[in-house]
């Protein structure tokens, strides 16, 4: 196995593991798309349109949640020096990082995704840009996230400052992600998803690199 | 016991600014004055009537904090290259400044809107780009704030001013973008049809008068960060 | 027993640190600080809470930079701080154990991670976490996280080692396994820097900060 692949399969089976964050970031999920009919009503006209945006801001939500320990627990018990110290660089560490993150909070958000657009009324042309719209852009998600913790590294209260920091620049993803269900729903083309896919590759691309400039501040001790 | 400022001595920069400071603070207040009665002094709007005139104070404050940015952003940079502590000092008590502006841009433009929309808050294009900007001002401060050690607080805000940086253009256009989108329709412009001559002579003082306001309260809150700095690191010693 | 040796940090000769100053938060750590060890030697570092020792080793790894002086490898080849990073093998005072993953699976990421071909069952035993090596690391003490720092330092390979505390939260058993352990490494070529509180009981240059 790879150093790279190593740090990847790492990530993942401890975020899988009990005490992990993965099932916690789902079920955060669908407990904040629920609690939004409970806020606005149950007028399904509303909600089908809604939807979109709902779904996307949850899906924000949900993975930020998990983000903050996604440096933070390697850098508190020593692993991340270990890390540092490896073959494997700091970029790469950090794609492999968010790579796992994305593998196991984006991606399964994205399947969870039709059953609350179920609960919605989401008609049935929106579905198929729902977890299109998801699976392109929550990798800026993960990406923008991890430059966020990153930088927040050093913090002891990291996770309350991270979401701050974090949300005004994952705007973007989040207007053309909701944009790309809207327009669906209103049979346009918009061209949402490119803009989306544009955004979702530029920061997939340029967070290793800031994240691990980050990463390397904070080993100074 | 020596002294850390063996390391990062500012001295040139604390006696020239010391000089520049007195001419760019005359300067700031004068074509303020000027821009200020200039603009009293103009005629109403024949379309918006005298609400126009809130465009002398709203239109440089945008300005200002734009460029805000892109000079915190510049001050980033040249701490993470070349290390020097006046760098980062300029990116640290810029963003405050900015936050200022931008806020003071975020004011105008809702009273502004009041007498053209009806409402002190619409999801406009350029002032929901502001809102996010204040965010983003905020939450570099936050995190300067949060960490102790200055050195490092410097060089990780200074990424984080970076990473702002290449976003903000993303954040303009996919709000321009999300405005179109929900047929949103923008009063508020900086250029275009709606400035005539008259108005010309003013909105050029007062962005004259807040860009020179700007750069003396910058270089007012650079010496005295660097001196509250060396007042610390006496303190440390005598201690 | 014969391990094919995939990733070998280059042997090194002498690792000289010159006049280093350290800053830390606008403190100054120390100045003037610097020694020199040859291959198969110890230094352990000494002096009181706050007086610089880790940052010291932070320095050497590379993690932190010195905010004057160097650190030399071999009398001058330019290795940079990731270079040198390369050549070292870590034993920092938290035991990067994750709670989750037992011993057996911490050593088998750290081999992939490190490129060692490596047998980490034969590892754990020679650390007396033989039995222990399936159980979820929460379960294990302070001490038992220690040897499976110990054991994972061992299987690095690496030609520097940088310890932090090397005998914190060992029995007496445990501390003459770790003293075991850095002697075979600088009898066969290695060099060792420790900071310390209590000696090691093996030969060794001694660096005080103040």
């Amino acid at each position: 196995m790879s150093p790279f692949s190593a740090v990847l399969f790492r990530d993942m089976r401890l975020a899988t593991r009990a005490g992990g964050s993965a099932a916690l970031a789902l079920a955060f999920f669908a407990a904040v798309a629920t609690l939004v009919p409970l806020g606005v009503g149950s007028d399904l006209r509303l909600l089908s349109r809604i939807a979109g945006g709902v779904l996307w801001i949850a899906a924000v939500l949900a993975a930020l949640l998990s983000l903050d320990r996604l440096f933070q627990s390697d850098f508190d018990d020593g692993s991340l020096d270990i890390i540092a110290l490896s073959p494997l660089s700091l970029e790469a560490m950090s794609f492999a990082k968010l790579l796992a993150h994305w593998l196991v909070t984006g991606l399964p958000l994205t399947l969870l995704s039709p059953l609350l657009g179920l609960l919605f009324g989401l008609p049935g042309e929106g579905y198929g840009p729902l977890m299109a719209s998801l699976a392109i852009g929550t990798p800026a998600v993960s990406a923008i996230g991890a430059i966020g913790a990153a930088l927040t590294l050093s913090i002891r209260r990291g996770g309350l400052i991270l979401p701050f920091i974090v949300l005004p620049l994952l705007s973007p993803a989040v207007i053309f992600g909701a944009g790309a269900v809207l327009g669906a729903l209103d049979g346009l083309s918009n061209g949402a998803f490119w803009l989306l896919g544009a955004f979702s590759l530029v920061a997939v691309l340029l967070a290793p690199f800031a994240a691990a400039g980050a990463v390397r501040l904070n080993l100074a001790g | 016991m020596a002294s850390i400022f063996e390391f990062a001595n500012p001295k040139r920069f604390m006696t020239l600014s010391g000089a520049i400071l007195p001419w760019l603070t005359v300067i700031c207040v004068l074509s303020l004055a000027a821009g200020l009665y200039l603009g009293f002094a103009a005629p109403p709007d024949y379309q918006q009537g005298t609400t126009v005139k809130i465009m002398f104070i709203h239109v440089p404050a945008a300005w200002v904090a734009m460029m805000c940015y892109g000079l915190m952003a510049i001050a980033s940079l040249l701490g993470l290259v070349n290390r020097h502590p006046l760098a980062d000092v300029a990116a640290k008590t810029a963003a405050p400044l900015g936050a200022m502006f931008t806020a003071l841009a975020l004011i105008t433009g809702s009273l502004w809107g009041k007498p053209m929309w009806g409402a002190y808050w619409v999801w406009d294009a350029r002032l929901t780009s502001f809102l996010l900007l204040l965010f983003l001002y905020l939450g570099y401060i936050a995190l300067w704030n949060a960490i102790e050690d200055e050195t490092r607080a410097a060089r990780v805000t200074a990424i984080l001013a970076l990473v702002g940086v290449v976003n903000l253009p993303i954040i303009e256009f996919s709000v321009e973008w999300w405005n179109t989108l929900h047929q949103g329709e923008s009063i508020i412009r900086s250029g275009g049809p709606l400035i005539a001559g008259v108005f010309l002579w003013p909105l050029g003082l007062m962005a004259v008068g807040y860009t020179t306001l700007f750069f003396t309260l910058w270089m007012i809150r650079i010496r005295t960060e660097i001196l509250e700095r060396r007042a610390r690191a006496l303190m440390l010693e005598a201690a | 027993m014969t391990l094919k040796r995939l990733h070998l940090s280059p042997a090194i000769k002498a690792l000289e640190a010159r006049s280093l100053t350290c800053i830390r938060g606008n403190r100054l750590v120390f100045r003037d600080v610097g020694f020199r060890v040859e291959a198969g030697q110890m230094l352990s570092l000494e002096g009181p809470n706050g007086a610089g020792k880790s940052s010291l080793l932070r320095m050497v790894a590379g993690f932190l930079k010195p905010a004057s002086g160097a650190i030399v490898l071999n009398g001058g080849e330019g290795l940079d701080d990731e270079e040198r990073g390369r050549c070292a093998g870590w034993l920092g005072h938290h035991d990067a154990a994750k709670p989750q993953l037992s011993p057996r699976e911490t050593l088998q990421f750290f081999a992939a991670l490190y490129r060692i071909a490596a047998d980490v069952d034969a590892a754990l035993d020679e650390v007396g976490l033989g039995k222990a090596r399936d159980l979820p690391s929460q379960y294990l003490s302070a001490g038992q996280k220690k040897r499976l720092s110990l054991a994972r330092l061992k299987l690095s390979r690496r030609s520097l080692w940088l310890l932090d505390e090397p005998l914190a939260a060992l029995d007496s058993a445990g501390k003459t396994l770790a003293a075991q352990i850095v002697a075979a490494h600088c009898a066969a070529g290695g060099i060792a820097i420790a900071a310390t509180h209590e000696p090691l009981g093996l030969d060794s240059a001694r660096l005080v900060l103040a």
